[in-house]
């Protein structure tokens, strides 16, 4: 057998011995992110259905929050730049190859209309709200207007947040473990799924949570597929993807990814849920806790688990 | 034009003189290194054989960094040297995951900095700073498009390898072996 030890003198700060430069601040906001996108398109596809009454808390209520999770999302990313006073550098650049760059400019045009979206709903959540200045009256006029064009453009730039918080890291060929096409419809999976469980716990009305059981019920067999589909594209991979592969069946990251994030955040919803239809009342608390803890540990199992991740050589 | 460097791993002997000349010529904070020395053993006892490598950036022609900065601030320089203009970087460390040599890291300044051939010396028409100070000669900086420049000569005489070829990155440094 051919072994190789390798030493070297390079000892730089957070590079090495593993290499360790994106902290909580990331996974915190990919899972907003994903988060956002899921409250986003629902609220808009139920809007373009025609069925905004029927699923009032999706589309009318849900929305509300998209603004203020955006900023903690926004917040988190900011305090990960080391070199914070250079970020409107973002914005004087369109970079189609890269993939920051792509998330940069959907936020820039994601939250300005999550504000608009959720400003339309204001008059049917409050009736008696006083805009107090007339041209606010005529501008929130026109943006109901033009609600079905933004609803469009929601569900077209959700699609992109969600996807696109997974295609961030799989587009680094240089981490095996992120390398995966699937990366991004699982993170887009899991963030609709998560925001699906948060409308399973508020909404008031029992269409809308038998619906929303249904539909996280099936996102979550989706993601579990997704997830076998990983796994066994890596074994069918490269060296190095297998060693990444390892991480997960038997190396360090086997017990947290498999207990938190696949039984906790997607098996225990999974049975409680197909329970729920069943006709069992399983309080909503817990099946919502589940998925929103599986949903964030994803995020930052997989992104630590991909710096861990590496070529040898 | 397509600057290159060249290390003879038969003649380095690991001395670390071209780690203390760089983090000299080009004030590396302490604690930093844009440049190291890697010893490879490899094979089973008593059959070893061992490798003494110069690392740093690779300079690739196909540079996973500069794809992915969201602000152009990793671009490619003069005869393809990849370089990071600090006044662009925002610190977002994408380029630092993006590279499978693990050569960038992140200034205490707060930009992302790496090995840049020692372009204030190349445009000069001198060597980088590690090439000058090599006491053994090991090492060997020039342009690979020019046939009859002294590194050309060299990877076409003598058995070579990069590290990694295999990422796809397309690495301008070149081992000797």
């Amino acid at each position: 057998m051919k072994e190789e030890i390798i030493v070297s003198g390079r000892l730089n700060p957070t590079i090495d011995p593993i290499l360790n430069v994106w902290h909580w601040e990331i996974p915190l906001y990919l899972f907003v992110g994903g988060l956002v996108a899921g409250i986003l398109f629902f609220s808009a596809f139920f809007t373009l259905k025609g069925e905004s009454d029927k699923f009032h808390f999706t589309t009318k209520i849900a929305p509300m929050f998209a603004p203020l999770l955006l900023t903690i999302g926004l917040i988190a990313l900011f305090l990960d730049l080391s070199h914070k006073l250079y970020f409107w550098q973002l914005y004087t650049n369109i970079r189609w190859e890269s993939p920051m760059s792509w998330g940069a400019w959907t936020l820039m045009l994601i939250m300005p209309l999550s504000v608009l979206w959720s400003l339309s709903w204001i008059n049917d959540l409050f009736p008696k709200w006083n805009w107090k200045f007339n041209f606010i009256i005529i501008m929130n006029s026109y943006i109901i207007l033009y609600r079905k064009v933004i609803a469009w453009a929601l569900i077209i730039l959700s699609i992109i947040l969600g996807m696109y918080t997974g295609i961030l890291l799989s587009a680094f060929n240089a981490r095996p473990f992120w390398n995966s096409a699937i990366m991004g419809p699982l993170f887009l999976t899991s963030g609709l799924s998560a925001s699906a469980s948060i409308i399973l716990l508020f909404s008031k009305s029992k269409i809308e949570k038998h619906l929303f059981t249904k539909i996280d019920l099936m996102l979550i067999i989706v993601e579990l597929f997704f997830i076998v589909h990983l796994f066994m594209g890596y074994l069918a991979g490269t060296k190095v993807h297998i060693e990444a592969a390892d991480l997960f069946l038997g190396g360090v990251y086997t017990a947290p990814f498999w207990i938190f994030v696949v039984i906790f955040g997607l098996v225990f919803p999974l049975i409680l849920e197909i329970m729920e239809l069943k006709g069992k009342s399983i309080p909503a608390i817990i099946t919502t806790s589940l998925v929103l803890f599986g949903s964030l540990m994803l995020r930052f199992i997989v992104v630590e688990a991909g710096q861990f991740s590496r070529w040898l050589y | 034009m397509r600057y290159a460097m060249a290390i003879d791993t038969k003649k380095c002997i690991g001395c670390s003189d071209c780690v203390v000349a760089c983090q000299v010529e080009n004030n590396v904070p302490i604690g930093y290194c844009r440049d190291w020395v890697v010893e490879a053993t490899s094979g089973t006892y008593p059959e070893l054989f061992m490798e003494l490598r110069s690392e740093r950036c690779n300079h690739c022609s196909n540079a996973p960094c500069v794809r992915c900065c969201p602000t152009e601030a990793s671009h490619y320089g003069m005869g393809g040297i990849v370089l990071v203009d600090p006044d662009e970087c925002i610190g977002c460390k994408a380029c630092i995951v993006s590279c499978p040599y693990d050569a960038r890291f992140v200034h205490p300044e707060g930009y992302v900095d790496k090995c840049t051939f020692c372009i204030h010396k190349v445009e000069k028409g001198e060597n980088p700073a590690c090439v000058d100070v090599c006491p053994t000669k090991c090492m060997y900086f020039g342009d690979t498009d020019d046939p009859n420049s002294e590194i050309s000569k060299l990877l076409k005489k003598r058995k070579w390898k990069t590290l990694i070829p295999e990422a796809g990155t397309e690495p301008n440094i070149y081992y000797l072996t």
